[in-house]
């Protein structure tokens, strides 16, 4: 099997495949709330049909950038532009964005239905047009049954529905979703985030969507935007973010990773007993290995490049198909290993690993 | 949860106090409508409708009751159209000046009602302020009489009094107005006067409703502000009932004219009540 690492990097960060046009261009967009910069120096391109997600903990900015983007909060410094036009110079009410809130915000007063006909009659169409396309939308979103209830007579499931399809009823360039899939219990979560996924592919509308769950990051979307403390950390396709991470930052908190710090000489990676070859210059540097990178030894045909430890197992954390161990090995030496088949507490095992999947990444620095 | 002890402890004062100065009169009350009183000034204590026929048949009452009422109505239309701009204005635009404006609003009652209708009087007076500026500035040659001892008088100084009865059930509703709804109503393209009328103002119903009550019932139940600047253009119901259980000395009438009020603010106490609940949502 050929390694999804070793495919060549084709995309710039920050930018969408050159395939799609790009929709819609955050540049050097920055935030400050009195003293507290939310956001910095952030920019971003979103392309038409892309489903992009903004990933972050709490706190990182993201749904601050989903409403810069909205119209609901002003940018410091730094502009948008939706194709030829600026779009942060217009209200909110003429930017053809519409937003999912986190807590849906149905008007509680109208029902399902007059909650999705609310764009179209604000807009003054005709009649026989908005009831067309609000049975249309109730329809897409498995809610016409529900047409005439109150938002409060509905489930939490139901009201994201009602509004997803309250957003899309008005075909908009974009569709804006901050953490919509939150409040919902683990299994609809997963359900939900399947029926987003193929909704989005059929509609075609670009997708902005934040979260701070890596996983459902890593199995929506197109692309990944990691947000730290207000600064885009890496941009890049979810196998890509993942393979290739380029900072620790990002190695941790998608998904889990070994990150060995180490010192270079003539080609040579050390770290406690551990040494492999590597391109780096000489000087310190910091590398992310994989747990499912790191094996039994001999558990594969003999490989010459590969890096051998032996160690104690130490804690081991059963996940269904595969269990996560932590083995002590020389020198304080801890390594996170996933494997697949059966090891006791306080086995001694010998691991090996390819010096290819220990992917130098840069150090992140403090901020705040 | 809580003993037998405490419970009565803590219930009986509350029952005790409701029956003996509230109950009780209202019984009394009850019982006088039906009585009448002799030529010699004794209260007879024979059962008959005569108070409530006479209610109806002699004009003087019924009249000033309508009169009472729309008095009341202009009262509670001007307390809204002042009070609801400026709690709009309060809850969404004031920002950090919102506290002490709130306190702006609370302060005037806690000045005595007798004072704020007194100072009305000063200004209004045919040597008022109100008057003599006018005359100084020489918009007007004579004092202008209908400001005061009229019916406009009585409006002016009860809807000053009763307009922070008004703001404050609004304020708590537009209050309670979760903002994303705002925000959503914007993101769907709806202008700032859109979402005004389909959003803000019907979620804000209750709080109209509540303050139209408070301005409604309190005006019509008034008695100082008419004594004092009304005249006898602008007597009201509750002017004829104090003088009937005073000087005139006919207190079955009296208690005729106030259970025939109780009847008309108990209704409008229900029906509000309805009105509120149709349109709180949650």
């Amino acid at each position: 099997m050929p390694s999804l690492n070793a495919l060549p990097n084709t995309e710039a960060p920050g930018k969408p495949s050159a395939a799609r046009p790009t929709l819609l261009s955050i540049r050097n967009v920055a935030k400050t709330f009195g003293r507290n910069a939310v956001l910095r120096n952030v920019s971003l391109e979103i392309a038409e049909g892309e489903f992009l997600t903004i990933l972050g903990e709490s706190g990182s900015g993201k749904t601050t950038l989903l409403r810069i983007i909205a119209g609901f909060e002003t940018a410091t410094s730094g502009e948008l532009w939706m194709e030829s036009a600026r779009l942060d110079h217009q209200p909110p009410y003429r930017r053809r964005v519409n937003t999912v809130f986190q807590s849906y915000a149905l008007f509680p007063h109208l029902t399902v239905e007059e909650n999705v006909a609310y764009g179209l009659r604000v807009a003054k169409r005709p009649a026989a047009e908005i009831a067309q396309r609000v049975a249309e939308a109730l329809d897409k979103v498995k809610m016409t049954a529900h047409a005439r209830s109150k938002p409060s007579k509905i489930s939490g499931g139901q009201q994201q529905r009602v509004a997803l399809a309250r957003a899309l009823v008005n075909r908009p360039r974009l569709l804006l979703l901050d953490e919509p899939l939150s409040a919902l219990d683990a299994n609809l979560r997963r359900q939900m985030q399947v029926e987003l996924k193929s909704l989005q592919r059929e509609v075609g509308i670009a997708f902005v969507f934040v979260t701070h769950d890596q996983e459902e990051a890593m199995v929506m979307s197109d692309r990944i935007a990691l947000l730290r403390s207000g600064e885009l950390e890496q941009v890049a396709t979810s196998r890509e973010i993942y393979n290739r991470p380029a900072t620790a930052y990002v190695a941790q908190f998608i998904g889990h990773t070994n990150l060995l710090k180490g010192e270079v000489r003539g080609g040579v990676a050390k770290s406690a007993s551990l040494a492999w070859p590597t391109s780096l210059p000489d000087g310190s540097a910091l590398f992310s290995l994989r747990p499912e990178h790191v094996r039994g030894a001999g558990s594969s045909p003999s490989n010459s490049a590969a890096v051998r430890v032996r160690g104690r197992v130490q804690h081991q954390a059963f996940h269904g198909a595969t269990e996560l161990i932590r083995v002590e090995c020389a020198d304080g030496l801890v390594l996170v290993v996933r494997t697949a088949s059966p090891v006791s507490l306080h086995d001694e095992v010998e691991l090996e690993f390819s010096a290819a999947d220990a992917v130098p990444v840069r150090e992140s620095p403090e901020r705040n | 949860m809580f003993s037998r002890a405490y419970k009565t402890v803590v219930t009986v004062p509350p029952l005790v106090w409701v029956t003996a100065f509230l109950l009780a009169p209202y019984a009394l009350m009850f019982c006088y409508s039906f009585w009448s009183v002799s030529p010699e000034q004794n209260i007879v204590h024979s059962w008959n409708l005569a108070n409530y026929q006479e209610l109806f048949q002699k004009a003087v009452y019924w009249q000033t009751l309508l009169r009472s009422m729309w008095i009341a109505v202009r009262v509670m239309l001007f307390s809204l159209l002042l009070g609801y701009p400026l709690a709009y204005f309060l809850s969404f635009y004031a920002g950090k000046r919102k506290d002490l404006l709130y306190q702006m609003v609370i302060i005037p009652l806690w000045v005595s009602y007798l004072v704020r209708a007194y100072a009305w009087k000063t200004i209004l007076g045919s040597d008022g302020v109100l008057n003599t500026l006018l005359q100084y500035v020489h918009a007007t040659r004579h004092p202008l009489d209908f400001l005061l001892y009229s019916p406009f008088a009585v409006v002016l100084t009860l809807t000053h009094i009763y307009t922070p009865f008004t703001i404050l059930p609004i304020y708590a509703a537009l209050e309670h107005i979760p903002r994303n709804l705002v925000e959503a109503s914007h993101d769907l393209g709806a202008t700032p006067a859109q979402t005004f009328w389909k959003v803000i103002f019907p979620l804000s119903i209750p709080g109209v409703v509540a303050g139209a009550t408070f301005a409604f019932v309190l005006s019509l139940g008034d008695f100082l502000a008419p004594l004092l600047l009304g005249g006898p253009s602008g007597i009201m119901i509750s002017n004829i009932v104090v003088s009937l259980f005073g000087a005139a000395y006919n207190w079955p009438l009296g208690a005729a004219i106030s259970l025939g009020m109780l009847v008309i603010v108990v209704s409008l106490l229900f029906l509000s009540e309805r009105l509120e609940k149709k349109w709180t949502f949650s």
